[in-house]
């Protein structure tokens, strides 16, 4: 591996990001699947960088499952986007920023599509009227969440309270990094690191003390890929997928995998169970999986958040081993306690899979 | 006779030019860039398809030529068009005033780092059929280790016929180039495996389908129809690959020890640079515009201004030296007619 050769990839591959003033739309199934991730990017972002983040409630979801999915039209979508746009109009914004990697990918794709076929947004602009009177400017600047992340990862650096090193061993931790399909492989400039070499999530691990691993089936879907899942039939395609992916990475050891997509760490979160049950295999150390984690998650642990507070409990793979090697302190006894200590609901422990 | 003629290039189409118009009694100018004449030929071992010693064809060229003016590590700065000439200045300081510009100014090398899924300049065991020709000539280069050539793979159509790289002509010389590349390194390493990933084999000139023939039937190689979507690496260095087969309809995935992308021809910036200067057209392809594509393939649209070789689009040896003759012919013609 050449590092020098992706550097001069990354060094092409930069986009500018406002520092402020964005207009934020959350993903439809993040809050469900690890709902402390959405909630640490505003705490992070507006709260403790003191960034100008609105949201709004009135805002839906973009259509982008359904179009990845195949079961709607493509005007429809076009103007469910219309009128989140005109909600962003509405309220002073010019930049939008998506929380989902597939809405992005969506946002960018109805912008590129009104670019060469002007005729199509008029049409919109009509329907969106017809439909709720509504009105709207395109954004001067679309960004996936994990860009602003990554453009404040040197001041989430600044004020780390832990650093991706092995504690134990004193050599950084080994990150795999796992990008949305639909972040850059339609659009590679509008990427950061552009389509084959992806570097928001890198900037953030080298930023925050650990090293990233490269495995030949990085590239690869994560299995989620909404037909290999959605389509009941389909988804043993969308568990080998994920089995491909864990058995390319296991000799690298990794002590952990970021994501920056509602659907990647969850599958490749939940799917080590599966693969456990089935196969009897595991990836992580001692019987344990490999912790997968959003890039929030992963930008409060090196802030000193703790780790129930950020939802790590809601994850199948146990988060333990890694918050041991970073050394984050965390009380395990109050691991599924909620607000005012109220206690939530046990799981019930897997026969394979090593947790806590 | 006097007539200053300025060839602006010394690879095999302006050395050719050259010596043509030393026997019809001229004394050329040649410009080269570089420190050395022969183009790209002169960094290349063999050539197809008989195997020709790429030296002995350069070397003969250039003593064929060694009577003309050759400014070897020289640009030309500027081109100021004159009433019925040109005024060239050049960057060592000499100003020509000439009536016949020849342009043989050639191609560039596609730069495969462009190819980013192909992981050149990102992965060890990956390089471009220019360097696999250093290696032929040199024996030095640590990406080829000689006890361990298990595996190698040809990737053909490297920034040729390729929208998103923007260049969509065909390089011409790249599938017969990876099959002599084949054979050679099936020569050196008998027990390896060689596969050849293709979208079509263009196999158009002279001896060209016997040497495909032979390599599948006497050095085992195997062509697999379908490009490579990406590659990879291997814990232990190696390169996987990913590609589909499309004549089986099925994903192929090979570990490979050495990878190597058949960069195609692209447009020299150099000839563009020099054609801005002297007001000629590029054709869509980036490449010089010739007056007529069939009929007047050697000449531009300007008076006293001629092309030979690649800089008018990708050609092969014995094309470019035959466009280099018939350059050379036109020129001796074009001065008898001022006369």
């Amino acid at each position: 591996m050449i590092y020098q050769g992706k550097q001069k990839i990354w060094a092409d591959y930069q986009k500018e990001i406002p520092d402020n003033h964005w207009f934020y739309v959350r993903s439809c199934i993040r809050q469900n699947f690890f709902p402390g991730a959405e909630k640490m990017f505003m705490e992070i972002c507006r709260d403790l960088l003191k960034k100008d983040i609105f949201e709004t409630e009135n805002h839906t979801t973009c259509g982008g499952i359904a179009y990845h999915c195949d079961t709607i039209p493509q005007e429809t979508v076009m103007t469910i986007v219309a009128r989140q746009f005109a909600l962003m109009t509405e309220a002073g914004y010019e930049n939008y920023v998506a929380s989902c990697i597939t809405s992005f990918g969506n946002y960018i794709e109805i912008l590129e599509t009104w670019k060469e076929f002007p005729e199509l947004e008029t049409r919109i602009r009509e329907l969106l009227w017809k439909a709720c009177r509504r009105e709207f400017n395109k954004p001067k600047y679309v960004a996936h969440a994990s860009d602003l992340v990554y453009k404040y990862r040197n001041e989430i650096a600044a004020r780390a309270k832990y650093r991706l090193v092995n504690r134990f061993t004193g050599e950084p931790l080994r990150g795999v990094e796992h990008i949305g399909c639909h972040y850059a492989k339609m659009f590679p400039a509008r990427g950061i690191g552009g389509a084959e070499y992806p570097y928001v999530l890198c900037g953030m691990i080298e930023s925050w003390g650990g090293n990233v691993i490269d495995y030949p089936e990085r590239r690869h879907c994560c299995g989620y890929g909404f037909r290999q899942y959605h389509v009941k039939a389909n988804r043993g395609y969308s568990l080998s997928n994920t089995h491909k992916k864990f058995e390319s990475m296991e000799p690298y050891h990794p002590d952990f995998i970021l994501t920056n997509c509602p659907g990647c760490p969850y599958f490749m979160d939940r799917w080590q169970y599966v693969i456990a049950e089935t196969e009897g295999k595991t990836y992580g150390e001692n019987g344990y999986g490999i912790p997968v984690l959003t890039y929030e998650e992963l930008a409060s642990l090196v802030l000193g958040y703790n780790p129930w507070d950020i939802g790590l409990q809601l994850h199948q793979v146990a988060v333990e081993p890694l918050l041991d090697k970073i050394g984050i302190e965390y009380d395990p006894a109050e691991k599924y306690k909620g607000l005012n200590e109220k206690e939530i609901m046990r799981p019930e422990l897997p026969g394979v899979l090593r947790c806590c | 006779m006097k007539e200053n003629i300025v060839i602006v290039g010394g690879g095999i189409a302006g050395l050719e030019a050259a010596a043509q118009l030393l026997d019809l009694g001229f004394k050329p100018i040649i410009i080269e860039k570089s420190d050395h004449l022969g183009g790209h030929v002169a960094d290349w071992n063999c050539l197809f398809p008989d195997m020709s010693p790429a030296k002995d064809i350069v070397s003969s060229l250039i003593a064929r030529s060694a009577d003309a003016n050759i400014f070897l590590n020289t640009e030309i700065s500027f081109v100021n068009k004159l009433k019925d000439s040109y005024n060239i200045m050049l960057s060592n300081g000499i100003s020509i005033i000439t009536r016949i510009l020849l342009m043989t100014t050639g191609f560039s090398l596609f730069d495969a780092h462009r190819k980013e899924e192909y992981g050149y300049g990102i992965y060890d065991q990956v390089m471009t059929n220019k360097d696999l020709e250093h290696w032929f000539n040199t024996g030095d280069d640590k990406r080829i280790n000689n006890s361990a050539m298990n595996a190698v793979g040809f990737v053909h159509c490297v920034g040729s016929r390729d929208e998103k790289a923007k260049n969509s002509q065909c390089s011409k010389v790249c599938c017969i180039t990876a099959i002599k590349q084949a054979i050679e390194l099936k020569q050196k390493f008998p027990d390896a495996m060689i596969y050849c990933f293709y979208m079509d084999l263009r196999m158009f000139g002279k001896k060209y389908e016997d040497f495909y023939i032979n390599a599948q039937r006497d050095y085992g190689i195997r062509f697999i129809r379908g490009r490579v979507s990406e590659v990879g690496e291997n814990i232990d260095g190696r390169v996987i690959v990913k590609a589909e087969d499309t004549l089986s309809g099925k994903p192929v995935k090979v570990t490979l020890d050495l990878l190597v992308l058949m960069a195609g021809m692209v447009c020299n910036p150099d000839s563009t640079k020099v054609a801005n200067m002297a007001s000629l057209p590029v054709d869509s392809d980036g490449f010089l515009k010739s007056k007529d594509n069939v009929a007047d393939i050697i000449e531009s649209p300007k008076e006293g201004v001629f092309y030979a070789g690649a800089c008018t689009g990708p050609k092969t040896v014995p094309e470019t030296l035959a466009e280099a003759r018939a350059a050379a012919l036109k020129i001796y013609l074009y001065i008898k007619g001022l006369e």
